[in-house]
């Protein structure tokens, strides 16, 4: 059964990436902190599900979305699909319309990828609990979806026209530190964490892929220097976004108590 | 917190089933942006369509069991932790959990192993490193050092921060500026890889550990806010390494 090796493979791996967590879990509390653990079999039975969760999600990742979506990306990002069949071969004259189905492509999967990435979840489950529900992990979540969209397209364009990486990241930058000033002292923690979460398991390999695909397919670049940088964009735009997205409810808030007063007023 | 013993089992099959619904309404938006665009915009069939409702199967139930592993076992553990370390009192022992968890979580990280490997072809391609395995495998063994021990000074520095209550917004703009600096003195061929190293040290199970840890953290010490103070940990492990792999690339 190629289905169970496959299982077995992948169990091990993870098992693995969990080993040097679990001796310095050991190591600290046999050495340092010498107290029982309370729950001490209910939080193993959930290690183990957590583990066996895991695994399941990257098999079936493996089987079903992953060859579709990489061989999708790559596809996507070959000049005929993209419509730039015109173009004579030869010349590195790129024009960037001719890839808009790319970037449609690039926001889509940006977007889908984000709504099931699982670190993101564990964040965002954690903001509702400690801000007592004030931040809605739903609402967190497409907060962030929406900012690795805008990137993970306006990254793809970045590859099209060849233009610089750390202009696009250093103004990336620039626009979070004037939002920070804007914003309240609690939602800004959050934000800047919420960008370094949403690259992981399932947006990685196909917005990698797309990134490769693009620099392989589009005249005049290299996939060795264009193709990276994609990971980068997912990683600052949802700063932005959930800064954005908690600046518009507090105006909206403020427009809403400053009417509600007008009008007590008259 | 309830128990889970067999009173609680009904409530548990209802937990699960919810769950259940949670995952399949989270899997939904990929699995209709890649059916679209396979078979709208670029009219093909689905290959092996058994095998991948097999894989979708298993997605959903891998991602039910992980949700409620993450309440059962990673909060409560990444809790336990913070209150441990907070009714002892001792900040040293507290600031070498947070470096081991850090570097140990980075250093055996298949997506670094991965990117460094990368690294340091495109590194020898340029014509900074001699055209020989050994000198590139130990090129990329030392980035990965360098990525693992910030991620490390990253948690640690995080945790210190918890303690002291530092607005986080200094640190993170300070490190910023610092980056876009050295992004200008450092070679071209680092600051790909240097940008996308931020990226990889946050596996899937270092972030539920590392965030309870944190907001576990700012809850037991008096006078630290949850919200204000218990976040940012994960940012500044995806900035730190940005920091280090720059200035590893200039120094080297």
């Amino acid at each position: 059964m190629e289905f169970v090796a496959d299982f077995v493979d992948t169990a091990f791996g993870t098992a693995v990436d969990v080993l040097p967590i679990a001796v310095i879990l050991v190591v600290f509390q046999v050495a340092v902190l010498r107290r029982r653990v309370p729950n001490l079999r209910r939080i193993l039975a959930g290690f183990v599900a957590v583990l066996l969760g895991l695994t399941l999600f990257l098999i079936g990742l493996e089987q079903a979305l992953f060859p579709i979506g990489e061989t999708m990306a790559r596809q996507l990002a070959a000049p005929e699909a993209a419509g730039a069949a015109a173009t004579p071969t030869g010349t590195t004259q790129v024009d960037w319309r001719d890839y808009m189905l790319v970037y449609a492509f690039a926001a889509a999967i940006g977007f889908a990828t984000t709504i099931a990435e699982p670190p993101l979840i564990a964040v965002a489950l954690k903001a509702e609990e400690a801000s007592g529900g004030a931040i809605g992990s739903w609402g967190l979540r497409l907060a962030v979806a929406v900012g690795v969209a805008v990137g993970v397209s306006l990254g793809a364009f970045r590859i099209v026209t060849g233009t610089p990486l750390s202009w696009y990241i250093i103004a990336a930058y620039a626009v979070v530190i004037v939002q920070t000033f804007g914003s309240s002292r609690s939602i800004v923690p959050l934000a800047y964490d919420s960008g370094g979460v949403t690259t992981s398991t399932v947006t990685v390999p196909v917005v990698a892929a797309l990134g490769l695909g693009l620099a392989a397919n589009v005249p005049g670049r290299n996939p060795l220097i264009d193709g990276f940088g994609l990971i980068a964009f997912a990683s600052v735009f949802p700063i932005m976004s959930v800064l954005g997205y908690s600046m518009a409810t507090s105006w909206l808030n403020r427009v809403r108590r400053a009417r509600r007063s007008s009008e007590e007023a008259t | 917190m309830p128990a889970g013993m067999p009173a609680g089992m009904k409530g548990l099959i209802v937990a699960l089933s919810r769950r259940l619904f949670d995952a399949v309404r989270d899997l939904a938006p990929i699995i209709v942006v890649i059916a679209f665009f396979q078979v709208v915009v670029l009219q093909q069939p689905f290959p092996n369509l058994g095998s991948v409702v097999l894989g979708l199967v298993c997605v959903v139930l891998g991602l039910t069991l992980f949700i409620q592993g993450l309440e059962t076992g990673l909060f409560p553990l990444g809790e336990a932790i913070a209150h441990a370390f907070a009714r002892k009192g001792s900040v040293v022992a507290l600031l070498a959990f947070g470096f081991c968890l850090g570097f140990g979580t980075t250093i055996a990280e298949p997506a670094l192993i991965a990117i460094a490997a990368e690294a340091a072809d495109v590194a020898s391609q340029a014509g900074a490193l001699a055209d020989d395995d050994a000198v590139r495998e130990a090129y990329a063994f030392n980035l990965r050092m360098v990525v693992a021990v910030a991620v490390g000074t990253a948690i640690a520095l995080g945790v210190l921060r918890i303690l002291k209550g530092w607005p986080i917004h200094a640190l993170i703009i300070g490190g910023y500026v610092l980056v876009t600096v050295m992004t200008a003195f450092a070679p071209d061929e680092i600051v790909g890889v240097a940008y996308d190293s931020g990226g990889v040290a946050t596996s899937t199970i270092t972030v539920p550990l590392v965030t309870a840890l944190g907001v576990g953290l700012a809850a037991a010490i008096n006078g630290r806010n949850a919200m204000v103070d218990g976040f940012g940990l994960i940012a500044f492990a995806c900035l730190s390494p940005m920091i280090f792999v720059l200035g590893y690339g200039m120094v080297i």
